[in-house]
């Protein structure tokens, strides 16, 4: 064991050298990138809850990204290997934060991809900074992450819980929905999201006549679909910040105690495609959401959408799109900064402005790292509406960049 | 106070489902002193069952309803046959270890085939309200708290009043007693285990309508139906009926008042009730 222990350190020393001697040296692409090779990590959940709309499509979207970026450069790439590894952090903060070192340090990884569950990219956040390596999250919500847990070697590339109630919250409140009844997930994601929506709808000039937390998971709502009507005064909008297998739950008992017949609308907190899937888009049609993408946007998303479904069958999230659009600024940065070096690429992508198909009107805000871009405000198309199977999404006003994304907050010190 | 007799009804429809569930693992207890683990895999292969039936076959719910539970009742049949009856001789802890192990592979056989989101049903039976007099509720819960009770009641004649049931509580009880009067109880236990099994179908078919399908529907359930069958006694038939309502109604009562305590609840509940009588609400009753 001893021994072992000893040969593995002085293969590591060894392997230390020859990246140290393999800098500059031919066949690194001429570039200053460690170990002549790129290596993108896609930390995610492969098994559980998310898996559908991260997962393995998350993988498929880097890959996607790595192989387009080699198609474009050619010989002229900063290096011609590009690895892309992925691993499970099964929603797990502690899982998260071993898998992340063991990706940095182990094999390799320049940097990371997606994690969704906002304890995990906490955990991940936290380890990018010990590791001087960057870490672009697009699957978790919080806005801690460019808050008071902010650092130099994380950016936010999708979307957080500000811009899901901002949209939401104050449009509907807006357009008349003036009072909520907000029933939230009694854990982080779920206080979060509660904590988002209840300014919004105020500053909105909306009211929040009652908020309830319900219990994680859980099959039963008609508690709480029961009161909505009941309460005084009577709420316009019931607003479910739940998710996954719980909003399915939400939705179908909504559907089945004629809620909306009682004069209470259905706004969702966060929702994706695979969940109108999951719940029929009939229930839902009409429904209030906001997303930070989706694929039926416009031609170059619907382009980009159809090469990811014929690489893995599936339609796209906007998770997935955000995947391909962060990995893909990180490689243009590597290629424009000429090296791998965290800090040096940073260099490049703070302050950068830029419009993919994914990301409209996006800057990086240098003061955090958030990337503010358009979101949208939209609502579940009726099943008649829809062109194909899998269009869901019917846009009802693009919000500006500017709007999207709070202020840079004054807790956040990249330091 | 409509609300809170609204609070009850609720409590008796999700009830409803802790009471088919408990039930079967309280059968299954009985006959074979095994702890059925992959009780809620079972419930989850029921709900998945509906939902393939309807978009593979074209069967809406009522065929659902006859034909999953029936084709369950024959896989745990199988299942006792093949691999739970080769270890009922060892330490309990064997059987426990495999019913986990078989609702972990069901699991994930699910998860990979339909990923971990939830699949849509749209063969609901019904889809209005009823009125209840003091207020209206949805047809469909009704059904399922009617149904619920009519398959309890039936359970519970069938155990008391006729010769099977009698062989059956008899094994259950004094098996050697039962044995020495010429009976063989072997040949009951296969049955009853698929019985049980039939009836986490059968719960699983009625929550396809109004509740999420996907991998981890047992997974979270079962939990609450394990605090359940404690709260009722292990074993007890009629405790773990009764249980099931009742914790059913505690949790819609704590939702209304006490929203952060309501899972808890139950727990608490358990832990109190272990305290005072550690067999059970009805656990000692049963098999005195």
């Amino acid at each position: 064991m001893k021994r072992r222990l000893t040969m593995g350190v002085a293969a590591a020393a060894v392997g230390t050298l020859l990246a140290a001697c393999g800098a500059g040296g031919p066949g690194s692409g001429g570039g200053k990138i460690s170990g002549g090779k790129l290596t993108l990590g896609v930390l995610t959940d492969l098994s559980g809850v998310y898996a559908d709309l991260a997962g393995n499509g998350a993988v498929a979207a880097v890959q996607m990204a790595a192989d387009d970026f080699q198609k474009k450069y050619g010989d002229k790439a900063v290096t011609k290997k590009i690895d892309v590894i992925k691993a499970d952090h099964q929603n797990k903060p502690e899982v998260a934060n071993t898998q992340a070192r063991e990706m940095y340090e182990r094999k390799g990884a320049d940097a990371l991809f997606d994690v969704p569950t906002s304890s995990a990219a906490l955990a991940v956040q936290t380890v990018a900074a010990q590791q001087k390596k960057l870490y672009f999250n697009t699957g978790a919500a919080t806005t801690e992450l460019a808050g008071k847990s902010c650092n130099a070697y994380t950016y936010e590339w999708a979307y957080d819980s500000y811009m899901l109630a901002h949209g939401t919250g104050t449009q509907v409140t807006q357009q008349g929905g003036k009072n909520w009844y907000l029933i939230y997930p009694d854990y982080a994601f779920g206080q979060d999201m509660q904590a988002k929506f209840t300014p919004a709808i105020e500053s909105a000039g909306g009211r929040v006549v009652a908020k309830d937390p319900t219990p994680f998971p859980s099959d039963n709502y008609s508690t709480f679909l029961l009161k909505a009507p009941t309460l005084n005064p009577k709420p316009d909008v019931l607003g479910a910040l739940q998710a996954g297998g719980d909003l399915a739950n939400v939705v179908k008992q909504y559907d089945q105690f004629k809620v909306k017949d009682k004069g209470v609308q259905l706004a969702i907190g966060l929702l994706f495609d695979s969940d109108i899937r999951a719940i029929g888009a009939d229930k839902l049609a009409g429904t209030m959401f906001t997303t930070a993408w989706f694929w039926n946007l416009d031609d170059r998303s619907r382009a980009w959408a159809q090469r990811f479904q014929q690489r893995t069958g599936q339609l796209p999230t906007f998770d997935q799109a955000a995947d391909y659009s962060a990995a893909t600024a990180y490689l243009e940065a590597v290629q424009k900064a000429g090296t791998d070096k965290a800090e040096s690429v940073s260099k490049v992508l703070n302050g950068m402005t830029f419009d993919d198909f994914f990301a409209r009107n996006a800057t990086v805000r240098t003061a955090d790292h958030r990337v503010t871009h358009d979101a949208y405000l939209a609502k579940v198309k009726a099943p008649a509406q829809a062109t194909q199977d899998g269009d869901y999404t019917e846009l009802v006003r693009t919000i500006p960049a500017a709007q999207a994304f709070d202020k840079p907050s004054p807790d956040c010190h990249l330091g | 106070m409509t609300s809170f007799l609204q609070q009850l009804f609720n409590g008796l429809v999700s009830g409803s489902f802790y009471a088919l569930l408990a039930l079967g693992l309280a059968v299954i207890f009985g006959m074979l002193r095994v702890v059925n683990f992959a009780h809620g895999a079972l419930y989850m292969l029921g709900a998945f069952g509906a939902v393939v039936l309807g978009d593979s076959a074209g069967l809406g719910f009522w065929w659902a309803l006859l034909l999953v539970p029936a084709a369950l009742a024959v896989a745990g049949m199988a299942m006792e046959r093949l691999l739970v009856q080769r270890l009922t001789a060892l330490d309990p802890l064997y059987n426990f270890l495999l019913t986990f192990g078989i609702a972990l592979v069901c699991q994930d056989l699910l998860r990979m085939k339909y990923g971990s989101h939830s699949q849509p049903y749209d063969h609901a039976p019904f889809s209005g309200t009823v009125d209840l007099g003091l207020f209206d509720y949805p047809a469909y819960q009704v059904f399922v708290l009617a149904v619920s009770v009519a398959v309890c009641v039936a359970v519970w004649l069938l155990l008391t009043r006729t010769r099977i049931g009698t062989v059956v509580r008899a094994s259950t009880e004094r098996p050697e007693l039962t044995r020495a009067f010429g009976i063989d109880t072997r040949r009951w236990v296969t049955p009853v285990f698929g019985f049980g099994v039939a009836l986490a179908g059968l719960a699983g078919v009625l929550a396809a309508p109004m509740r999420a399908v996907n991998s981890d529907m047992g997974a979270d359930l079962i939990i609450t139906v394990f605090a359940v069958v404690v709260i009722g006694g292990l074993g007890s038939v009629f405790g773990s009926v009764i249980a099931g309502f009742a914790i059913g109604m505690l949790q819609a009562l704590g939702n209304l008042y006490v929203p952060v305590l309501s899972q808890t609840s139950v727990y608490l509940l358990m832990a109190v009730v272990l305290l005072v009588r550690p067999a059970g609400l009805f656990g000692k009753e049963e098999h005195a």
